[in-house]
């Protein structure tokens, strides 16, 4: 069963690839898509199977495909690695791959390649099974190479549009930046503990406390470099603070892409890095400490930006962003347990609000743009209602998902000593009230109040097919519901006992949390929510008020913080600079000057030349003897 | 006393001045043959004057050959020269250049 | 300063003049009577040497042959006298200075050169044996004897000379009337011989 799991995303992907060369065809996209939508919903059956029993019997289980690199002390091979972490994975990754591969049926309806959207959904599912079954960390490299490339490829899926081509070059490229910090991370690992298998590094990491390593000329505490490493890794593929700007123009892929894989799989992928080697992290409490900084900034600064966006798919790109920094956040606290919980809780929501979007922008016929639309609420009721399930389980509406996942973390944050502690409390607090503010802010602007869009085109505003709203209401379940069936598994009573040695788990006392902690982030949820109402519901001219008022600062907040702007200057220029010496200069004028050009003209100046020796006028001639005849003589005298 | 080399030295003059008209005249053709003419005369010169210093009859019998050599090449020069001057209409030198390369 | 020496001055100053003046002669007629003035020199300078039998034919040979038969094309062609000099100035710097070069190489070893004449023991034909003929018995007694090979072939070729210079320059002129033997040896199929009673004709 494990084996299929993992089989068959790949051999929808490459049904669906072959289908794809064919003349487009109604009957080969309705193959592709059937094929590809079932493989995925029967791995997705096969996985909820293999955690529920692994719920009631846990054990772990190893299987060895076969193996791939046999090289003196370093040996990789093909494995399928299910741990508790892992089902868990696997149930958020198939589960959701499941619901998008149906919703793309419908929403994709219109587009001219089908088979190569459902291919390339079918291809990263397959890459992240790999990614988080892996046993060693060279397979986990291979997945995580393999869903930076399918995100490539499936934001640039409408690769006609240029924007969609930049975005996604640079989604990869800054993908690269962080894989680059894995990789050395990955080195560091077999310098040190002489294999990357994990059994092998979690089961000695202890013993290699105070090893050390020279790094760049410095001797650093080996673990807390390889910890560094790893996370660095995490920051580019979860998108946290420096290495974030590829996500919000990864929106440029359609919006099925997004709530895969920037919502629920690919960026949750660093958070499973630093979950799976948390017995490194764990001796690394440095590492640890700008984990959780930078998550807790991350959140914080996410939030933010997503204030003041305009784009409904960039608000929720953020919203994803900030929710990562709380992942981060717990599980630089070492409560990995929380951090997985919200996890697999915020995979649900906030595919549920992308897909949601993706609704809303086919019922408004592809406009993308909060300003231009509003009272939309009467015409499209079941998305409308879904929309609100997944905003309420986001803003920590009690006993929603979000509420849970969000609070244990706020609660351990308050009560952990670890450097940071007090700085992520109190930012993620305030990001409490930031993420209700802004998710309200745009149910109240896309569905409530008077209509901004034009009449012709509201009129036209219908509910979108069954196909697309059952997977959304299958989410809202999941949101609604998973937090409190799954609560104490993950983070209560039973966890030690569910997660069974595959992360570490801390034996915290339940201090007494003071109760007004404990409600504070409930209150502050709704405050968000009053302000966000009072704002665009009853006041609307609040908001442009306040936005002409402190125009630096909404202009600070609109641009992104000016990111984009200030790597453009640091790196892009001087990059693109470079390229062009090298070019012009270098390439060009050196080496081909003096190269294939400069030889092939030397060869024609030259034999020019030579050729006018050859006059014709046979006293040239002559007189071409007589010099020979002087030279000689000349050597002759001068020798004696 | 006339010395071995005042007689080669004449000769040698003699000889440069023959190859310096052939290269240095732009007129025509028949400063060439002349020139010709010039080198094999000073080559005789020195013939005849190792002859005599040598004491010995073979510089003057081959210098009689030369002669006659040279004869017969004047001859068969000026046939050519007149032909050319039939086919081409005159005989400058700057024309002449059909071995152009 | 011996009347030798003295002639020998002079002849050679007027051999070297009047070749500067061949080759640098605007009139071609100019350039021939001067080279006719240094075969003369060069005859007397053969007289000093007492080959007196060469310099009298280098005076009906030369002179009165070669030298006359350039005259004769330099008459019958059509000479542009006074062409463009200007393309000598061209050349003049590098070809003197190539000319200046060879002399001077040709004068350094001529000057540094001590021939030790006196020690060359084998001579061919050693003029002591000459010793009561003139200069012309002495060359012809060893020239149709010894020499008689190279005096063979040297009139083969100016028997070639000849017939080269007439095939050269023949033109045939039209309508002249002319004898082709073959043609009339070769008539014998047009000919039949019949035999003719008298007094009886016949039909031709």
């Amino acid at each position: 069963m494990a084996y299929s799991i993992v089989i068959l995303p790949l051999i929808g992907f490459l049904i669906s690839s072959i289908l794809s060369f064919f003349k487009k065809n109604s009957s080969i996209d309705l193959a592709s898509q059937i094929i590809t939508s079932s493989f995925i919903v029967i791995s997705a059956i096969f996985s909820f199977y293999i955690f529920v029993d692994n719920m009631v019997n846990p054990k772990i289980v190893s299987l060895e495909i076969f193996t791939w690199i046999y090289s003196g002390s370093f040996e990789a091979s093909w494995s399928i690695y299910l741990d508790t972490v892992t089902r868990v994975m696997l149930v958020v990754i198939t589960f959701v791959s499941a619901l998008v591969h149906i919703y793309s049926i419908g929403y994709m309806s219109h587009d001219e390649s089908i088979p190569r959207f459902m291919g390339y959904l079918s291809l990263f599912t397959f890459a992240m099974i790999m990614l988080v079954t892996a046993d060693n960390f060279l397979q986990l490299f291979f997945g995580w190479e393999g869903v930076g490339l399918a995100s490539y490829l499936l934001i640039g899926f409408w690769y006609r549009k240029p924007s969609a081509n930049s975005a996604a070059i640079k989604a990869f490229i800054v993908n690269r930046v962080g894989d680059f910090g894995l990789a050395l991370a990955i080195f560091a690992i077999f310098i040190i503990f002489g294999s990357i298998d994990y059994e092998v590094v979690f089961d000695a990491a202890e013993k290699y406390k105070d090893v050390t390593i020279s790094f760049v000329g410095y001797e650093l505490n080996a673990i807390n470099l390889i910890c560094y490493l790893l996370f660095i890794g995490a920051m580019g593929k979860s998108a946290q603070l420096f290495l974030h700007t590829w996500l919000p123009d990864a929106m440029e892929g359609p919006t099925p892409v997004s709530a895969l894989i920037h919502a629920a799989t690919m960026v949750t992928a660093g958070v499973f890095l630093v979950v799976r080697c948390s017995p490194l992290f764990d001796i690394s409490p440095s590492a640890m400490g700008f984990v959780t900084f930078i998550g807790a900034s991350t959140a914080f600064f996410a939030a933010t930006i997503g204030l003041v966006q305009n784009d409904i798919k960039r608000i929720i790109a953020y919203s994803t962003c900030s929710q990562l920094g709380y992942m981060f956040v717990a599980a630089g606290l070492g409560a990995y347990g929380a951090a997985m919980f919200h996890l697999f809780t915020h995979a649900f929501f906030k595919a549920l609000l992308f897909l949601g979007a993706g609704s809303v922008i086919h019922a408004v016929h592809e406009e993308q743009d909060i300003r231009k639309m509003g009272g939309i609420g009467t015409f499209i009721p079941i998305t409308h209602l879904m929309m609100l399930v997944g905003t309420i389980s986001i803003m920590g509406f009690p006993f929603t998902s979000g509420f849970y996942s969000k609070d244990v973390i706020i609660e351990t944050a308050y009560l952990s000593h670890s450097s940071f502690s007090t700085y992520a409390y109190l930012l993620i607090t305030a990001g409490v009230v930031m993420t209700s503010f802004y998710s309200w802010r745009l149910i109240f602007l896309v569905f409530n109040g008077k209509t901004r869009m034009d009449e012709e085109k509201y009129s036209k505003v219908h509910e979108s097919s069954g196909i697309m709203t059952v997977p959304l209401m299958i989410l809202a379940l999941g949101a609604l519901l998973f937090g409190f069936l799954f609560k104490n598994y993950f983070i209560g009573d039973y966890s030690e006992s569910f997660w069974d040695h595959s992360i570490v788990v801390h034996h915290e006392e339940h201090h007494h949390i003071p109760f007004y902690i404990y409600y504070l982030p409930i209150v502050l949820g709704f405050f968000g929510l009053f302000i966000a109402w009072y704002m665009y519901i009853k006041n609307t001219k609040l908001a442009s008020d306040i936005a002409k008022m402190n125009k630096p600062l909404y202009e600070f907040l609109l641009n992104k913080w000016y990111f984009d702007e200030l790597y453009n200057f640091l790196l892009v220029r001087p990059a693109i600079a470079i390229g062009k010496i090298l070019w012009k200069f270098l390439d060009e004028y050196i080496i081909d000057g003096f190269g294939p050009n400069g030889i092939a003209s030397l060869a024609i100046n030259l034999s020019n030349r030579a050729k006018k020796i050859q006059s014709g006028y046979i006293y040239h001639y002559a007189f071409a003897i007589l010099i020979g005849l002087s030279l000689l003589i000349t050597f002759f005298i001068f020798k004696f | 006393m006339i010395e071995l080399n005042q007689f080669l030295i004449l000769s040698a003059l003699l000889f440069t001045i023959g190859v310096i008209g052939i290269f240095l005249n732009r007129k025509n053709v028949i400063i060439i043959l002349m020139s010709i003419e010039l080198i094999l005369l000073s080559v005789n010169i020195n013939f005849i004057a190792f002859s005599y210093f040598l004491n010995d009859l073979t510089g003057q019998i081959f210098s009689l050959f030369v002669l006659t050599v040279a004869a017969a090449e004047a001859a068969i020069g000026l046939a050519i020269l007149v032909i050319y001057n039939r086919n081409a209409g005159n005989i400058e030198i700057e024309k002449i250049s059909a071995l152009k390369g | 300063m011996t009347a030798s020496l003295l002639s020998f001055y002079i002849f050679s100053a007027v051999i070297l003049l009047s070749s500067l003046m061949v080759i640098s002669s605007r009139n071609p007629v100019h350039s021939v009577l001067f080279l006719i003035l240094a075969f003369f020199n060069a005859a007397g300078l053969f007289v000093i040497l007492h080959a007196e039998f060469l310099a009298m034919i280098l005076i009906i040979v030369y002179v009165g042959a070669v030298a006359v038969l350039f005259l004769f094309v330099v008459m019958m062609l059509d000479f542009r006298t006074g062409l463009e000099k200007s393309n000598i100035l061209q050349y003049m710097p590098i070809g003197l200075f190539v000319g200046v070069v060879f002399i001077s190489e040709l004068i350094i070893v001529l000057i540094n050169t001590k021939l030790e004449l006196k020690n060359i023991q084998i001579l061919t034909n050693p003029l002591s044996n000459f010793d009561n003929l003139t200069n012309t018995e002495a060359i012809g007694s060893i020239l149709y004897t010894d020499y008689i090979l190279y005096f063979q072939v040297s009139g083969i070729i100016l028997l070639v000379a000849m017939i080269g210079s007439i095939v050269l320059t023949l033109r045939d002129r039209e309508g002249v009337k002319r004898q082709s033997i073959v043609q009339q040896l070769e008539r014998s199929s047009q000919i039949e011989l019949k035999e003719v009673k008298s007094r009886e004709g016949v039909d031709i």
